[in-house]
């Protein structure tokens, strides 16, 4: 049996283990994340979510996703 | 008389109903926020950008307890040190959900929270530049003020006192010497404590003033966040109505002829 490839990714500053070829919109989905009311960062650089799976994720990338809190 | 329906408080083209923004941070719960901010009757509340709790998916979202159609959302840097960090919230909260009107904040000191003039300035004409509509914190210099404003600054926040520390206005002519100078919104933004300080900094002129610990952690918020909207009222109405000159003696308001 073929074994599936596996990459280390860190989402909010956890570490996050997830399939080679995981593409972005596939894992926020699985992680039930409302992309509407949310941004998303990839190795510091802001996407557009309307092309997230189009990002295909590989080893230690970061992923930071933000929304908006209580705050003064 | 002063139609407060007549009296616009427009900040980067808008129009907005109320002159007092409130912050929706160090509440209990979010369904205490909300109902704080429905009283204040603000048109206006800051938020924090944040990570999302990927491991608690069902925990509530701020968005589903305050509409942001119903009310302007207001992100800010709060917690940013430097330019670079609060470059990259700013741009993050433009990215939710096309937030261009944003509070910029950049602290200087973890203790007393003053703002870091320099950073700020350097973030302000950065973001303008980028078709952001900036609303600084500031300190209350005005010389820093009016280089804030011709940075392209939309709104002219200087503080009362330190954030959250309830102190109320400190340097009135500062605040009034500001006022004097700018055409620009000016909003009084952090160190209010009671509901009377924002009577006080509309009746310095202000155009609006920024609370949130004064409701917040107020024992009773809900009762606060009325007593604030109120003396924002108040305070506008007084200062457009024009005080009576301060004498140092006494004039008395009954008529002396027909005394018996």
């Amino acid at each position: 049996m073929k074994k599936i490839k596996k990459i280390k990714i860190k989402i909010n500053g956890s570490f996050k283990s997830v399939k080679d070829n995981t593409n972005l919109s596939v894992l926020l989905k699985t992680l039930k994340i409302p992309l509407k009311k949310v941004a998303i960062e990839l190795n510091q650089e802001i996407l557009d979510k309307k092309k997230l799976n189009k990002q295909i994720l590989k080893n230690n990338d970061k992923i930071e996703i933000v929304h908006f809190i209580g705050g003064g | 008389m002063v139609s407060l329906k007549k009296d616009k408080f427009i900040i980067a083209g808008r129009n907005f109903k109320s002159r007092l923004i409130v912050g929706t941070g160090k509440y209990k719960s979010m369904s205490q926020c909300a109902k704080a901010v429905k009283l204040s009757g603000a048109s206006i509340v800051t938020v924090a950008v944040r990570r999302v709790n990927i491991a608690d998916k069902k925990k509530a979202l701020l968005m589903d307890y305050i509409d942001p159609k119903k009310v302007t959302y207001l992100p800010n840097t709060a917690g940013c040190f430097n330019s670079k960090d609060a470059l990259r919230t700013l741009r993050l909260a433009r990215e939710i959900g096309g937030w261009k009107l944003v509070k910029l904040e950049v602290l200087g000191d973890k203790k007393n929270l003053f703002p870091e003039m320099i950073e700020t300035l350097k973030s302000t004409e950065i973001l303008s530049r980028e078709g952001f509509n900036v609303m600084v914190y500031c300190s209350d210099d005005p010389l820093m003020a009016k280089r804030l404003e011709n940075a392209g600054a939309c709104a002219i926040m200087p503080l009362a006192a330190p954030i959250g520390s309830g102190l109320g206005i400190q340097n009135y002519t500062n605040i009034k010497i500001i006022r004097r100078q700018t055409k620009l919104p000016l909003i009084i933004d952090a160190g209010l404590g009671q509901a009377s300080d924002a009577t006080i900094a509309m009746e310095l002129g202000c155009d609006g003033v920024l609370v949130n610990t004064a409701i917040a952690k107020a024992k009773k918020p809900f009762d606060m966040a009325l007593a604030f909207k109120n003396a924002v009222i108040a305070g506008r109405q007084s200062y457009q109505s024009g005080r009576i000159k301060k004498n140092l003696m006494g004039s008395a308001s009954s008529p002396l002829k027909g005394i018996i």
